[in-house]
């Protein structure tokens, strides 16, 4: 198990203050100025050597993202960070923890970020729903520039950087980096088309970067101990440390901090006090929010919690959101229920998406009740298929996808609802 | 997004809210906002105005508020935006309550991290007090809806009500939670469960005890 002294956030659980002062004995915005000091350049590399990929689920490589941005930005046409804090996958509740309890991690690491990638500002994008996060965010962005932190020569460091707080207001698609950029604009979140890409023409048609809060806010304490610290935790290509979130079936849900490659059960063990009615109990994990396919029992138990362990496994870490169900759960039921969120989210800007969703969840909903042909089962294989890939984003990958990892493992249970709403008892007769 | 909303009559609408303009608290706050945008990029204000807006009304009608298209077109105008730029937004994103809601916004969350933890027992928790989704009680206290994920996913299921959220629900607490704010009070707010401080686990957190009880500096260890 990862130690104390190793957690990066260690007002996790808000038992002390978020506020300035505490934060700063607990190590935040120590010599903050001697950090940037080894030039942008360097810090850019030794995040890249800190083998850091992406929190926001698509785990890309943090500091090659941030080589992509002009060396030599024009004030006419800035750099700008954008922070990705509209956490809004279902499972999906970590970035909440580091806004409210550990605000000043995220805003140090924005300036760092920020400095490094030669940007202007930083604007941090929060999710309408966390109203209370907001507020806490807004104290301490404000606390930051009373103590000169923020602003002109941000922490005596010679640079000047702000950082500013935009409220998002209810849609699950602005978590998406494009459609963030667009309702960042002060328009409706629907994705733009790439290329070109947001580290090209972005913001304002700015080049820009998008992150997600745990990635930036990891990155103070990163250079504090060094690339080679961060590096010495998982698997190769899969390293450092991560936050969990286990919600559903377990006895008791949290929210840790873990090293990347935790094997499943002793994350399950160690903090959530086992599976609900024991190991034999449990049915189905998605182990990284719910745009990933489920993973069935046997195959989980000793998955590494890493990107590349959920991916052999035929699935992905995302944003370690692991969500169980054990064997009470209505297992189309829980599916249905995405396919209904993946309905209410879609933007409507691509047909096979606005249609598509809208098509898999009434079919997904006539599966929960077995009111359906056994070829209804293909037929809606068929139509996730032609959603999958045909979209400008993700979210139709994501609307498909959890749906395919139910029929994969799942058909039996579907075929059976189908023949027992019939009346067929063709199977009971078999036994 | 969301299912069709009853908008209210236009004339009458127009009526009460054609004369609206932002309070000297609320204009303050506004222009707080549009200062963090680049100059002539105030259109990016749009959904904190929309928002502030809302809170005026919420404030004037004693409800969590709403954005009659009088006030959309002024947020427009104050912005100098086309009107439809700024009602595109308005119905886009979800927090913008297009018709009158009552004096406490129920919103369940119904996803599925929730829904495993027993979201199906809070939602009977507010039909049985009279609650139904979609509407508002005919003494104007509660509008339910149900919503989708919240992201409070570790200590599900929960109900946000107004700016308010209540977390690690059951049939009884949520009903509790309805009765105290029928009677006025101030129901706790975030977890429900007796010893549970946030999200760590329930009956002490397994890692960082340390910071239970002093603000512990972890920097001498490494």
């Amino acid at each position: 198990m990862l130690a104390d002294k190793d957690r990066i956030f260690t007002n996790l659980y808000g038992y002390q203050d978020f506020a300035l002062k505490a934060a700063q004995k607990r190590g935040d915005w120590d010599k903050t100025s001697a950090l940037m000091k080894i030039g942008q350049d360097a810090i850019i590399e030794e995040v890249k050597a800190s083998g850091l990929r992406g929190r926001g689920g698509a785990g890309f490589p943090t500091g090659m993202k941030w080589s992509f941005m002009p060396k030599a930005p024009t004030p006419e046409r800035p750099n700008f960070l954008v922070i990705n804090a509209d956490e809004s996958e279902p499972g999906s509740c970590k970035d909440r923890e580091i806004i409210r309890h550990d605000p000043h991690k995220l805003i140090e690491g924005a300036l760092i970020a920020g400095f490094a990638m030669r940007a202007r500002a930083a604007y941090i994008y929060i999710r309408g729903e966390y109203i209370f996060e907001a507020k806490v965010l807004e104290q301490a962005v404000a606390e930051a520039y009373s103590a000169g932190l923020l602003g002109k020569n941000a922490a005596k460091s010679g640079y000047d950087f702000d950082v500013f707080v935009h409220r998002g207001a209810g849609a699950y698609i602005c978590g998406e980096e494009t459609a963030m950029i667009e309702s960042l604009e002060g328009k409706k979140g629907q994705p733009r088309l790439k290329p070109p890409f947001p580290a090209g023409a972005g913001l304002y048609g700015c080049p820009t970067t998008v992150n997600n809060v745990e990635s930036i806010a990891v990155v103070p304490t990163i250079l504090r101990r060094g690339a080679a610290w961060f590096k010495s935790f998982g698997r190769e290509n899969n390293h450092g440390t991560k936050l969990f979130q286990i919600s559903g079936h377990v006895e008791k849900p949290c929210v840790v901090e873990e090293e990347m490659g935790i094997p499943f059960r002793e994350l399950i063990e160690k903090h959530c006090g086992g599976i609900r009615g024991g190991w034999d109990n449990l049915l189905a994990v998605i182990p990284g929010g719910s745009s990933v396919p489920l993973v069935p029992a046997a195959m989980m138990m000793d998955v590494p919690m890493d990107f590349d362990g959920c991916k052999e496994v035929g699935s992905g870490l995302g944003t370690a959101a692991v969500i169980v169900m054990d064997k009470s759960t209505d297992i189309v039921r829980a599916i249905s229920r995405l396919s209904y969120f993946y309905k209410h989210e879609s933007c409507g800007q691509c047909t096979p998406c606005r249609e598509g969703t809208g098509w898999m969840w009434r079919v997904m909903e006539k599966m929960r009740t077995g009111n359906a042909e056994i070829g209804d089962i293909d037929t809606l294989y068929d139509v996730t298929k032609q959603v999958e890939g045909h979209t400008i984003c993700a979210l139709g990958d994501a609307a498909a996808w959890p749906i395919q990892g139910l029929i994969k493992h799942f058909r039996p249970e579907m075929e059976r609802r189908i023949h027992e709403a019939k009346g067929d008892n063709m199977l009971e007769a078999a036994e | 997004m969301a299912g069709a909303v009853h908008i209210p009559d236009e004339a009458e609408t127009r009526a009460k809210w054609g004369g609206f303009t932002f309070s000297p608290a609320y204009k303050a706050k506004a222009d707080v906002f549009i200062g963090r945008y680049p100059a002539g990029r105030q259109q990016s204000a749009v959904m904190a105005l929309l928002d502030l807006a809302q809170r005026q009304v919420g404030d004037e009608t004693q409800t969590q508020g709403w954005l009659p298209v009088p006030v959309i077109e002024y947020v427009a105008s104050y912005l100098g935006m086309p009107y439809m730029r700024t009602y595109e937004v308005a119905t886009f994103y979800t927090m913008y309550n297009l018709a009158p809601v009552g004096r406490f916004h129920v919103q369940i969350c119904g996803t599925t991290p929730c829904m495993l933890r027993g979201s199906d027992d809070i939602i009977a928790a507010c039909k049985n007090r009279g609650l139904v989704k979609g509407g508002t009680t005919p003494d104007g206290l509660f509008t339910l809806n149900e919503v989708e994920c919240m992201g409070n996913c570790a200590s599900a299921p929960m109900v946000q009500i107004n700016d308010d959220n209540y977390e690690d629900l059951d049939y009884d607490s949520m009903t509790a939670i309805l009765s105290d704010l029928a009677e006025g009070k101030q129901p706790k707010v975030g977890t429900q469960l007796p010893g549970r401080h946030t999200v760590e686990p329930f009956g002490g957190a397994t890692t960082l005890q340390a910071m239970v009880d002093k603000n512990h500096d972890y920097r001498g260890d490494w």
